[in-house]
């Protein structure tokens, strides 16, 4: 019992990181209609320049210039790439995106170099104890972390103004663009909290075993969270990468005994099994709209 | 899909053509006009234009005189026109039925190992049941390909768009588990296994012969497959099936209003990409004799999907062209450190020549889908278009 609570709570650790991607991959799903597979490059850089800034400014206010930083980038992505291409398949743009993907990464494994870089975390692989539970302190700093940009979040769409706009946009282009919404802001926006929170994200990926050049394979679990939860729901992204997290941190503490035919390492593969047996269901993921046609 | 290709009107080409009747006199164009188009079967054909005929004769003139070259751009041009099966397989699916595949790495994957064990040597380490003669495996394994594309169908035929790309990106990584545990089959990971033997009736492709080198001989083969795959491959974009796919393409509701049976052609449409992926996976690693699960990763799918969009979407001649260019572009940043002084050729230097081969496919990615969606294809139509007219500008 005291194993599958340890391991629940890695899941949960794991799960909130990943929750923090997919919630970048639905806030531009909804408010451009693409998935951006340019998330994976911008959380490996949001880790590296926390590397690199933490060595002079401390870990948080490094993770703060680090947010900026990738936000900005993402910003800057949006407006080259992206902005041309309003009105052009879908399809087109988020292969775009991919492209975007493989240059950033190229240019941040420069900065990677051969080695592990470490992100000077304050927690390292310390284990602290709840209950009887040892648990790594820094599984629940990602868990209480993402709970308050969760949070944070959700209030930024309900009581603000551009958090307005945001939801106008993505529930109807042209009438929110009659209606005076700036829907250019609203992608940019949309654009620049993704790589912020893909920044937090990379850094908590970080955290404990450090970042090399392999570290971006990990953003991708966070497609099959999204399509668990629903592309176009931000309470889905955030079950979505939790279930996601705790279904793979039990396979892999469990896997090995029950069913050792799976193959060694089978814990990474099943975000993907979970998202096809999902899909088999519920097409639209758990939260998802079903996509109605009219002819 | 309509922008994307830029191809229009395909909706009232899916009802199916009047037949000509064979004892009619063949319709015969008028001299002098060789754009005028007297019958049905004269807009169909596969060559419509004498343009064509001159230029595709002139083409593979070239490519079959480019077997004097030296033998490792032999080897070099044969590995790309193996790419280019598999991007016309690609195509199928993504090009002309407007289906969004990341997984296709995962049916060349499939294609490699049903191929390779089949040739390979009963007796070896790694599962083999000796039948060398191509003849048998490379069917074979563009067969057990299309079955891995049947057997995904079910869940690709209900899913659209982006959902349908991350499943099928999703597909890459279950294969590449399956692949890298199944030590049995593929030798496990940093291993690898030997691969298929191209022996045609007791000819070997990959050993010097009284024919040619062994590089000649692979490029020949290479190049008679690629072109017996290509006009395949247009003549199903022409049949009743090629219609349907653009249809659905289009727009898939309309298509299935007008009674084209949706899920019975996207799983047509995912068994005739993957057949083209598994025999494009079983030549490829013919040519090193040897490869690695490792190889069937992410990347592969993106070299492929690159392959087309650089090439042009919808078109075989299109897909040709990239392939042969997305091949061809490592020989060329090799060349980089001689003229751009900045670049290094050592892997453990930071501008090196392995990081920008990896940074252009991006960033040609881009360029192309921004600037020229059509691809090398659509520069070439602009430069026709460009002559045509001259010295008018439209």
């Amino acid at each position: 019992m005291k194993g599958v609570l340890e391991s629940l709570i890695r899941g949960l650790g794991t799960g909130s990181v990943y929750a923090l991607l997919a919630l970048g991959f639905v806030i531009i799903y909804k408010a451009t209609r693409v998935i951006s597979f340019a998330q994976p490059a911008l959380m490996i850089a949001g880790a590296v320049a926390v590397s690199y800034l933490v060595q002079v400014t401390g870990f948080y206010v490094a993770v703060l210039l680090s947010t900026l930083l990738i936000a900005g980038v993402a910003l800057v992505v949006e407006r080259v790439a992206i902005r041309p291409m309003v009105g052009r398949p879908v399809f087109v743009v988020a292969i775009i995106t991919l492209g975007v993907d493989v240059v950033i990464r190229v240019v941040v494994n420069g900065f990677i170099g051969l080695d592990v870089r470490q992100v000077g975390d304050p927690w390292g692989l310390r284990l602290a104890d709840i209950g009887g539970l040892a648990v790594q302190q820094r599984w629940i700093a990602m868990f209480l972390t993402t709970a308050v940009l969760v949070g944070l979040l959700f209030a930024f769409f309900r009581y603000t103004r551009y958090g307005l706009a945001m939801r106008a946009a993505a529930f109807d282009q042209e009438t929110a663009l009659a209606q005076g919404v700036s829907v250019g802001m609203v992608f940019a926006l949309s654009w620049g909290l993704a790589g912020g929170l893909a920044a937090v994200a990379g850094t908590f990926v970080g955290t404990g075993q450090g970042v090399d050049q392999l570290t971006w394979i990990i953003a991708l679990k966070a497609l099959p969270a999204i399509i668990v939860g629903g592309l176009d729901s931000l309470g889905g992204a955030v079950i979505g990468g939790l279930v996601i997290g705790v279904v793979e941190s039990l396979v892999q503490s469990y896997q090995g005994d029950l069913a050792p035919w799976l193959g060694q390492n089978f814990a990474v593969v099943t975000p993907y099994v979970v998202m096809l047996l999902v899909l088999l269901v519920r097409p639209y993921g758990l939260f998802g709209t079903p996509e109605v046609e009219r002819v | 899909m309509t922008r994307m290709t830029g191809r229009t009107g395909d909706l009232e080409a899916v009802a199916e053509p009047p037949r000509a009747d064979p004892a009619a006199p063949r319709a015969r164009r008028p001299r002098g006009r060789p754009l005028l188009y007297t019958s049905y079967s004269q807009d169909m054909a596969l060559l419509d234009t004498r343009a064509k005929k001159v230029w595709l004769a002139l083409l593979l003139g070239v490519a079959i005189l480019s077997s004097g070259l030296p033998d490792d751009l032999l080897i070099l041009l044969a590995g790309g026109y193996v790419a280019a099966i598999g991007a016309i397989g690609l195509n199928i699916v993504t090009g002309y039925a407007g289906q969004v595949s990341l997984g296709h790495a995962f049916f060349v994957a499939v294609g490699a190992y049903a191929a390779a064990a089949l040739s390979g040597d009963p007796e070896g380490r790694v599962i083999g049941f000796g039948i060398t003669n191509m003849i048998v495996w490379l069917p074979a394994a563009g067969l057990v390909a299309a079955l891995a594309g049947v057997l995904v169908a079910p869940l690709a035929a209900r899913l659209r768009g982006l959902y349908l790309a991350v499943v099928t990106l999703g597909l890459v990584f279950l294969g590449e588990h399956v692949f890298k545990e199944w030590d049995d089959l593929t030798g496990g990971p940093g291993v690898g296994r030997p691969a298929a033997v191209p022996e045609l009736f007791g000819f070997r492709f990959d050993v010097d012969s009284a024919l040619g080198t062994r590089a000649q001989s692979l490029y020949m083969l290479m190049l008679v497959l690629l072109v017996v795959f290509a006009v395949a491959a247009r003549n199903l974009a022409r049949s009743r099936i090629g219609r349907a796919f653009s249809a659905i393409r289009d727009r898939d509701i309309a298509a299935e209003v007008i009674g084209v049976p949706l899920t019975r052609y996207k799983t047509l449409a995912f068994a005739i990409s993957s057949f083209y992926a598994g025999c494009a996976g079983a030549l490829m690693y013919t040519i090193t004799g040897f490869f690695d699960p490792g190889s069937f990763n992410l990347l592969m799918s993106v070299q492929f999907i690159a392959m087309i969009l650089i090439g042009g979407v919808a078109t075989v001649s299109g897909a040709v062209a990239g392939a042969l260019f997305i091949t061809l572009l490592p020989r060329l940043t090799q060349e980089l450190p001689a003229l751009l002084p900045f670049v290094s050729g050592d892997t453990t230097q930071t501008p090196n020549v392995f990081q920008i081969q990896v940074a252009l496919y991006g960033l040609l990615i881009v360029l192309f889908l921004v600037f020229e969606p059509r691809g090398l294809f659509g520069l070439w139509v602009r430069v026709r278009a460009y002559w045509k007219s001259w010295p008018f500008s439209y």
